[in-house]
């Protein structure tokens, strides 16, 4: 049996220990508050982005040639992975399950006979999609400087996208994030994003305006080919900001599991350690009394 | 009085107005257009440049927009800007660190087409910065 001595280091410890995940579940809420906004104020820019594209692309559907960031390479042989996770762990499975279903995805694929490529962006998911894909990872971008993700991280990888598909490197692009719906909910999915896929059920805009044509200036297809690289970064800042959201409500949950974990840890141990300063106690007294009594 | 009606700018990252406003001179990438209550529904490109809000009653504000497109129609403007800046705000740096970015894009640019059009982007910011008189 543990001594009292022992007893008592391991309660200060757990206790240490308990404060720091105190702490962190606290410093995830705040950022959480802020990540959720940052989310929320993409929106409009996101759903503008996707009517407008939806309709240019219903407009211009009778033509054959389409950009080629929408009707793809006319090829599905090399597929490109963006897989994004976060920078740190501590974050119970949000990491994990962004990878596994990368690594079904990839799977699938392989079986396929595809060729497959991946992006890390982010640390954690590198580390543990290089266990068994190493050669397969040919970058990792690591969004460790940035204090909180904007434009200018989702715009960095966008052109590192687009330069591959500009020089033919791949067919398809997939991107892998975490959706943010609530803070004890993240749905890992996966968005193909080269060739763009359109919603079809978007309204259109003729719908929208009770007739009224639009006038284009330059035209359609211009302005549809200048929307969709546009269109690319926003989607990648869309899923960066959601996984930073989704990351620390992540965290918050299971840094409040911990910290109660600790509590729960804390009164076993304190129940143990009375007892056996009783137990000490007593057996000190029986010592003296049946000293007493032989005399 | 002019008539008023809705106008949004949208950054990315946030909204950034969102008011009912008389005028507003947007940078086309075919030309400046001044959009006023009642205009023929349009989808136009932007070139970098300045954008001009006058909300009435004297009311104004300027900022720098960079990259994205307008869409006019029977609900009003909305304004998709890949930067937005507002002048009050805006350091006196930006602008030329921008126009250093794209002579550097002109530097680099490998083919003929792509020169080209590092080469616009580089005159419409030259283009801002006379204006400004920076």
């Amino acid at each position: 049996m543990a001594s009292l001595k022992d007893l008592r280091n391991r309660i200060s410890s757990v206790k240490a220990t308990q404060k720091i995940t105190k702490a962190m579940q606290m410093v995830a809420a705040a950022k959480l508050r802020r990540a959720q906004t940052a989310a929320e104020a993409a929106r409009p820019y996101a759903e503008r982005m996707e009517t407008v594209l939806a309709n240019l692309a219903n407009a211009l559907s009778g033509q054959e040639e389409g950009p080629r960031l929408m009707v793809g390479t006319g090829n599905d042989q090399t597929h490109l992975l963006v897989v994004c996770t976060a920078e740190r762990g501590l974050c119970g499975g949000f990491n994990s399950s962004i990878v596994k279903l990368a690594r079904d995805h990839t799977n699938r694929l392989l079986a396929d006979g595809k060729t497959v490529k991946i992006i890390c962006v982010g640390k954690k998911g590198y580390d543990q999609l290089r266990r068994q894909f190493a050669e397969h990872i040919i970058e990792l971008i690591e969004l460790r400087d940035a204090k909180t993700v904007g434009l200018p991280e989702a715009d960095r990888v966008a052109q590192r996208v687009l330069g591959m598909f500009d020089a033919g490197e791949f067919d398809v692009a997939t991107l892998f994030f975490s959706e943010f719906k609530t803070v004890i909910s993240q749905i890992p999915t996966a968005q193909q994003i080269i060739p763009a896929q359109i919603p079809e059920d978007a309204p259109s805009m003729e719908e929208q305006l009770g007739g009224a044509i639009y006038d284009y200036e330059p035209e359609e297809s211009e302005i549809l080919a200048s929307l969709l690289p546009l269109n690319l970064t926003t989607q990648i800042l869309k899923a960066l900001l959601e996984n930073a959201a989704s990351e620390q409500g992540a965290r918050m949950s299971a840094m409040d599991n911990a910290t109660r974990n600790a509590g729960d840890m804390i009164d076993r141990l304190s129940l143990e350690y009375n007892r056996s300063r009783q137990a000490q106690i007593t057996t000190e007294l029986i010592e003296i009394i049946s000293g007493a009594e032989a005399l | 009085m002019a008539d008023k009606f809705k106008f949004e700018l949208v950054s990315p990252e946030r909204l950034l107005v969102s008011d009912e406003v008389e005028e507003v001179q947007v940078p086309g990438a075919e030309g400046e257009m001044t959009i006023l209550a009642g205009h023929q529904p349009i989808l136009a490109t932007l070139k970098p440049g300045l954008l001009d809000i006058a909300y009435g009653g004297g009311k104004e504000a300027r900022y720098f927009v960079r990259g994205g497109f307008a869409e006019v129609n029977a609900a009003g403007l909305t304004l998709l800007a890949e930067t937005a800046i507002d002048l009050e705000t805006m350091e006196a740096g930006v602008i030329a660190q921008a126009i250093k970015d794209a002579e550097e894009d002109v530097a680099d640019a490998t083919d003929g087409e792509k020169r080209d059009t590092a080469q616009i982007q580089l005159e419409h910011l030259r283009q801002v910065q006379a204006a400004l008189n920076l």
